[in-house]
Parts: structure tokens; C-alpha cells; sequence
């Protein structure tokens, strides 16, 4: 089965194939990426606009900066400055730039599903860079990605995800996508910071820091989401470094040669201890930022070709 | 002016089902004729085999008059109710402003005696602006025709405003409908907690939140002695509450939507805002549990909680998106899903639609007895169909049913023995 899908709102529905396409051609990237060579054809002619309902610094440069180097016209719009303030509707938005015919479309959006809703009324590929607590697709492939190319296979690892899984659309993919591709997942949080109904996501569960970490192959760390937060989940911020932290007496309880990872940015001394995170033999974390580039191009590489496969389809039946 | 009805399934909700036929004069039913010669009437009309039932009182109506008009008004949610089968509706007081005061109320009445084709009762807010901070003028407003006083879908949280609002009622031996949902616990939430909530990153609510304010709600009945109905209980961990409270010899009386006996949290599929209700859909586990419970009567009323929202306050991002969803004119097909199902029979059915809430609110409707109002629905059991919500004549067509299979078609519509159903 392979990538066909118009756009990639989330991990949910694909295949494990279609993960494995997608990382492949991901893997290319970063590697012509790193030779400089990069080719600049690939989305030549397009446009790609990144619509981010939501502050972004690192997902919407690392966005530009893939669409610029396969060569499509990139232009952001920071939405929370724009008609979303003089009252206009999310679908109101997204006719008005579908109007202007753009072949990309990268959206961020702080409610759950609104990116599935923009999706069902334009025209163009539309790529979820985060929506909600929902999904962060290219996020999950490229923490894919970067354990595969530490650990040399995606499937048979056992993972811990720790910190505020409630919140985070990181997680959600990553453990979608991490199932999907049969390793086992193991999540690490105080209960206040778990999703209800956990217990029916085929994962183990702990609140143990050290328990969970048992022999794990890599440490999958989530930023605590302090914005995200009614107020409440947990008692201070020390409590939580103390008991949910990673530093080095807590990670000695992974395998030896366990990576540790983190999506960005980073809270120092909240969930992740300094020393670990600029370990360059155990922390990945500057790579995944590197792979993130390389899946986007893969993302918006294999969308463009599916857009033009459906062109020339339709093309064909006319 | 007479009616004879023939050859017909009567569904007396008091006695069980019998064929036979109906005579009706002056618009009330004048006898059940089940064998034997069939009298003299002015106007014969032949069921052909199909169900005759006491009129639907659905109790819990939101006619958007005033304040938002284009949503539904009198006469489109009285259109709609007669092509639902639907022979009362008892409207909320959350429009804008809310009906908490005997002028606003008067309004409403002199609109619905203008408008609608179906009878309307009123219902008036507990407290000023339904704000929970104090309560209305309870009795100039029941002199005005408020049949019950209600905050709809917000908790009266201070529960010595409650409990006074409460024990003021029941002087007055007012009955008062309350929300049972716990608010603290409930707070932003839009979906029932559990496996699916979290996989669509939406936020939820432990279906804990029901029982919570219904023990609340319970100890204050104690406190008071007043005449209470909750307006929709839908979770499996109330009804032991709900079961203790009615057999200690509370006045206490249940509810639950149609859309929570037929649908699931799982119906809100790619976040489905026509899905999104109050309280929630819950887990399939709730639902079947909620059915048992009308079937054996722990739960007395089976209602519509028919919510018009137009398509901009629908069509956003589901945690944005408003609840409810319309309902009179698919109360009826959709119930019939539990007569399908096995969950409970014809008369039974007509005890929670009909009789019931008429009992509840002591009107006279709701029977098929001799002396009681005609007011009546014919309809076929088995008629499928496939619901177009662009045929559904509410202002607003937000169904969570839109496409789907139903049986059951509402064949015409009596009001006191006089036909309201459309010409076509």
C-alpha cells in the first residue's frame, strides 16, 4: 500500500507501509540535505502557504525552510493577527485562500479536529502541523525517523513517552504511529497528566518514573505544557522535576545505549535535566530537529505528486 | 363536529394495545369502540392497520422566540412539531433574554396562541436572567401559565439559592426541572472522557459528573420536599440514585433526549458538530443501561431536547461549535428504534412520550381513554425511510441523524380533533 492520500491530517489512518514510504523518502532528504544538495525542482511552480493559528517558532521555520528548499514560493500568515481578530470564521478563512489557489497548504490550529474541517473545503493538500490535543503527524515521523536511524529498525523497541500526555497531539502520534509499527509504548505521568481511558490504548502505564523506564530503548520526553494547563495538574514545578524529571539517576534505569529525545522546546530543570539533554551520546535532540526538515519534504514531496497524479487521472477520464 | 377513526392499532399507553376504533366529538375522545357496531360520525377516517397513539408532550422545547428568531420560531417549530406527531410542546426559557418574568412570558403565549398549530406550554426561568443568583417571581409567573421553572442547561450552583428556590416551589407546588451535571467537574468539557475523547485530543467529562449533582440535587429534595425532574439522566451510575431517591417517597421525576437512547459518543466520528450535545453523548455501555431504565420506567420521560442552531454556530471547530440538536419531527422515527430493537413495546413508548409527561405537568392529554383531549397521532411503526435533513421543516436542520435509516412516518396529526397535519 502506498502513500496516495491528498493530505496528511494525521497518523491515524495510514498503513504502516505508507509510514515506511514516507520515512524512506525522508531518509533521502536528509541525506541529500546534509551533501547540500538538495534538488530545487521538486515543488518548483508551487505555492505553499503555512497558516498558523497558533505561536510557532521551530514547526513553521522548519516548514519554510523544507517547502524553500524543494523550490515552492513559501508565504506565512500569522493568523492570530489577521481576520480570525475581525471575527471571520475558520471556513470563511480557508475559501478566501483557497480562492487564491495555493498547492500546499500547512496549518497549526489550537482547537482539535479544525484542521480535518479546513481540509473538507478546499482544494489543495493540506498538511496538519499540529492541531488541538489531536495529532502532529510530521512530528511522530520524524521522532520515527530519528529513533530508526539510531536504533536501526522501527519496530521492536520498547519506548517510554513521559511528561503531560493530557495535552499533548505529540503523543497521540506518536503513540498511533509507534503501535502502528509494533513496538511497545510505555507511558510514564502523574494520573492528573494521563488521558482518560488510557488503559484501552494497548500501551502500559505508570506513574512511576523509574519503574516505567525499565529497560527501555528510547526516551521519549514531552514538554509540560504550561499554557495548556486549567491550572492545577501538579503541585509545583520542583515536585514535578523531582519525581518526573529525567536526569541522569533516573535514566540509568534504560537500557545503556537508551537515546533520549524531546520535541522542543525544552523546559531545563522542569522535565529534562540540562546535562542530559546536551549529552551527545545519549540525546538525539538536535537531530530530530535536522529530520523534521527532511519529513516535511518527503510530506509535501509525496502530496505534490499525489495532487498530480489526481490531475492527470481526471485529466485522463475528461 | 365528529371524527371516527377505524380500523386502527390503538396504543393506549394505560391499558396495553387493542384494534378497534376511536370516535372523537368536540374534540374529545368520545369512546373506545373495540368490537361491535361502529357508530355515526361526520368524518370517517380509515387507518388502514396503522398505530393510533395519544398526541407526543415534549417536554423541553426551544422555540428561539425571543432573540433568535431565524433559528425557529412558533410557527416553524409548531410545523414541525405537527409533522412529528409532537401535540405539546413545553418550551425553554433559555432565549434571549430568558423568559423570567410574567411579561416575557406573556409574550411567549401570545405568540405560540398566534402561531403555532400545536398547543405550547411555557416554561419559566428559576432564577433572574438564569443567572443562579436569585430566584423569579415564581408565582405571578405561574399565574401567567409557566407549567415549570427551569435554568435549562446551567446548574444553579449555590445550593442555598437552590435550596430556596426549591422549597419556595413548593409552596407553590411548582414543579422545577434541573440540568443534573456536576459544574466544577464538567468545566470546558464538550465530549464524555474515556478512550475516544482522548484519541480526538477533545476535552471530557467524567460521566461521574451526572451522579455527582443528582446527589446533590437528591439531599436537597430531602431538605424540601419540592416536585423535581431532571431533565436528562443518561449514564448507567445515576440510576441507583435515581431508583433510592423515588423509592424513599421523593417527588422525583427523570428524563433522558432520544439521542441519548440511539446514539453514542462514537457518532461524533470526525468531530461532528451536529453530534455535539448536553450533556454528551455517552458510552455504548450508558446508553443501553438508559434504555433498560425507560423500559422498566425508572426513567418517566422520553423528550426531543430539540435545540435549533443555525449552520454558522454549527459549522467551527468542534470544541467552538454550539450544542444541541433539533429534534420534533425525528423524536418519533428515532424512538421507534427502541420498539425495533426489543427495548420496549408500543404502550411503553407512549407512557414516556405521551402520558408521563402529561401526568408530570397534570394535563389531561396523553391518553387514549374516553373524555381525554383528541389530541392524537396515526402513524406507521415500519414505514423506513432515509432521513435528508433539508426536508426537516425546523428553521434550523442540525440532526445528528441526517442520512440515516430510520422506520416509523407520522401518517397525521390531531390537535383537540382537529387535524394539524400539512396539506400536501
Amino acid at each position: 500500500m502506498t502513500f496516495r492520500a491528498r493530505h496528511l491530517l494525521g497518523i491515524e489512518p495510514l498503513h504502516p507501509t505508507e509510514i515506511t514510504e514516507l520515512l524512506d523518502t525522508a531518509q533521502h532528504y536528509a541525506e541529500l540535505n546534509r551533501q547540500g544538495c538538495a534538488p530545487r525542482d521538486v515543488l518548483a511552480g508551487l505555492t505553499q502557504i503555512n497558516m498558523f493559528f497558533e505561536n510557532s517558532t521551530r514547526t513553521q521555520a522548519s516548514f519554510e525552510i523544507a517547502g524553500k528548499r524543494l523550490g515552492a514560493d513559501v508565504m506565512n500568515m500569522a493568523m492570530q493577527a489577521s481576520s480570525v481578530k475581525k471575527g471571520e470564521t475558520l471556513i470563511d478563512t480557508a475559501l478566501t485562500l483557497n480562492a487564491m489557489r495555493p498547492d500546499l497548504l500547512v496549518v497549526r490550529h489550537p482547537n482539535s479536529g479544525a484542521v480535518d474541517l479546513l481540509a473538507q473545503k478546499v482544494n489543495c493538500s493540506v498538511l496538519n502541523a499540529g492541531d488541538g490535543r489531536h495529532e502532529h503527524p510530521t512530528q511522530a515521523l520524524l521522532d520515527g525517523l530519528t529513533i530508526r536511524r539510531a536504533k536501526g529498525r522501527l519496530h521492536r523497541l520498547s519506548i517510554a513517552i513521559c511528561g503531560d500526555i493530557a495535552h499533548s497531539r505529540v503523543a497521540r502520534s506518536n503513540i498511533m504511529l509507534l503501535g502502528k509499527m509494533e513496538n511497545r509504548i510505555r507511558l510514564i505521568a502523574p494520573p492528573t497528566l494521563m488521558p482518560s481511558g488510557v488503559a484501552e490504548f494497548g500501551v502500559e502505564v505508570f506513574d512511576d518514573m523509574e519503574e516505567g523506564l525499565r529497560d527501555v530503548d528510547v526516551v521519549m520526553m514531552l514538554r509540560l505544557q504550561k499554557e495548556r494547563m486549567d491550572g492545577g495538574f501538579i503541585p509545583s514545578e520542583r515536585e514535578y522535576f523531582h519525581r518526573y524529571g529525567l536526569d541522569a539517576a533516573k535514566l540509568a534505569h534504560a537500557k545503556p545505549d537508551a537515546i533520549v529525545m524531546h520535541p522542543g522546546p525544552m523546559n531545563r530543570g522542569v522535565e529534562i535535566d540540562g546535562t542530559i539533554a546536551d549529552d551527545i551520546n545519549r540525546s538525539v535532540i538536535q537531530e530530530q530537529v535536522e529530520m523534521g526538515v527532511a519529513v516535511r519534504m518527503a510530506a509535501m514531496d509525496l502530496l505534490a505528486r499525489n495532487a498530480r497524479a489526481a490531475r492527470t487521472e481526471t485529466g485522463v477520464m475528461a | 363536529m365528529s371524527i371516527l377513526f377505524t380500523n386502527a392499532r390503538l396504543i393506549d399507553p394505560e391499558c396495553g394495545e387493542t384494534r378497534g376504533a376511536l370516535l372523537v366529538e368536540d374534540g374529545r375522545i368520545k369512546a373506545v369502540i373495540e368490537s361491535g357496531d361502529l357508530p355515526q360520525a361526520e368524518k370517517v377516517i380509515d387507518c388502514r392497520g396503522k398505530c393510533l397513539a395519544p398526541g407526543i408532550v415534549d417536554l423541553g422545547v426551544k422555540v428561539s422566540e425571543p432573540g433568535e428568531r431565524h433559528k425557529e420560531s412558533f410557527a416553524s417549530a409548531g410545523r414541525a412539531a405537527a409533522a412529528g406527531g409532537v401535540t405539546t410542546i413545553v418550551t425553554r426559557p433559555d432565549t434571549l433574554p430568558s423568559i423570567d418574568t410574567p411579561e416575557t412570558l406573556e409574550f411567549v403565549v401570545r405568540r405560540a396562541r398566534e402561531d403555532s398549530p400545536v398547543r405550547v406550554l411555557p416554561m419559566a426561568a428559576l432564577t433572574k436572567g438564569r443567572e443562579g443568583r436569585e430566584m423569579t417571581e415564581i408565582g405571578f409567573l405561574r399565574d401567567a401559565g409557566a407549567v415549570a421553572f427551569t435554568d435549562c442547561d446551567r446548574v444553579v450552583t449555590d445550593t442555598k439559592v437552590f435550596s430556596r428556590a426549591l422549597a419556595y416551589a413548593r409552596s407553590l407546588d411548582a414543579l422545577v426541572m434541573a440540568h443534573v451535571q456536576e459544574p466544577g467537574l464538567s468545566k470546558g468539557a464538550v465530549v464524555t472522557s474515556g478512550k475516544f475523547a482522548s484519541l480526538r485530543g477533545l476535552p471530557g467529562v467524567s460521566p461521574m459528573a451526572e451522579r455527582m449533582a443528582l446527589d446533590r440535587d437528591i439531599a436537597l429534595l430531602e431538605m424540601t420536599g419540592a416536585r423535581y425532574h431532571a431533565d436528562q439522566i443518561t449514564t448507567a451510575r445515576a440510576l441507583p440514585a435515581l431508583e433510592r431517591a423515588k423509592n424513599n417517597g421523593l417527588d422525583i421525576t427523570a428524563g433522558v433526549s432520544v439521542h441519548h437512547l440511539t446514539l453514542n459518543e462514537l457518532d461524533v466520528a470526525d468531530y461532528r458538530s451536529f453530534s455535539k450535545l448536553k450533556p454528551p453523548l455517552r458510552a455504548e455501555e450508558d446508553r443501553m443501561a438508559v434504555g433498560e431504565a425507560l423500559a422498566s420506567g425508572l426513567i418517566d420521560i422520553l423528550c426531543s431536547m430539540h435545540t435549533p442552531q443555525d449552520e454558522e454556530s454549527k459549522r467551527l471547530p468542534f470544541e467552538e461549535a454550539a450544542s444541541g440538536a433539533v429534534g420534533l419531527e425525528t423524536l418519533l422515527p428515532a424512538s421507534m428504534r427502541l420498539v425495533h430493537g426489543g427495548v420496549i413495546d408500543l404502550p411503553g413508548l407512549f407512557r414516556a412520550l405521551s402520558l408521563n409527561p402529561s401526568r408530570r405537568l397534570g394535563l389531561e392529554t396523553g391518553r387514549l381513554t374516553a373524555g381525554a383531549p383528541a389530541d392524537l397521532v396515526w402513524f406507521d411503526p415500519d414505514a423506513p425511510f432515509v432521513l435528508d435533513r433539508a426536508t426537516l421543516r425546523s428553521k434550523s436542520r442540525n440532526t445528528p441523524f441526517d442520512g440515516a435509516r430510520l422506520e416509523g412516518k407520522v401518517l397525521g396529526t390531531w390537535v383537540a380533533g382537529r387535524s394539524v397535519t400539512e396539506t400536501c
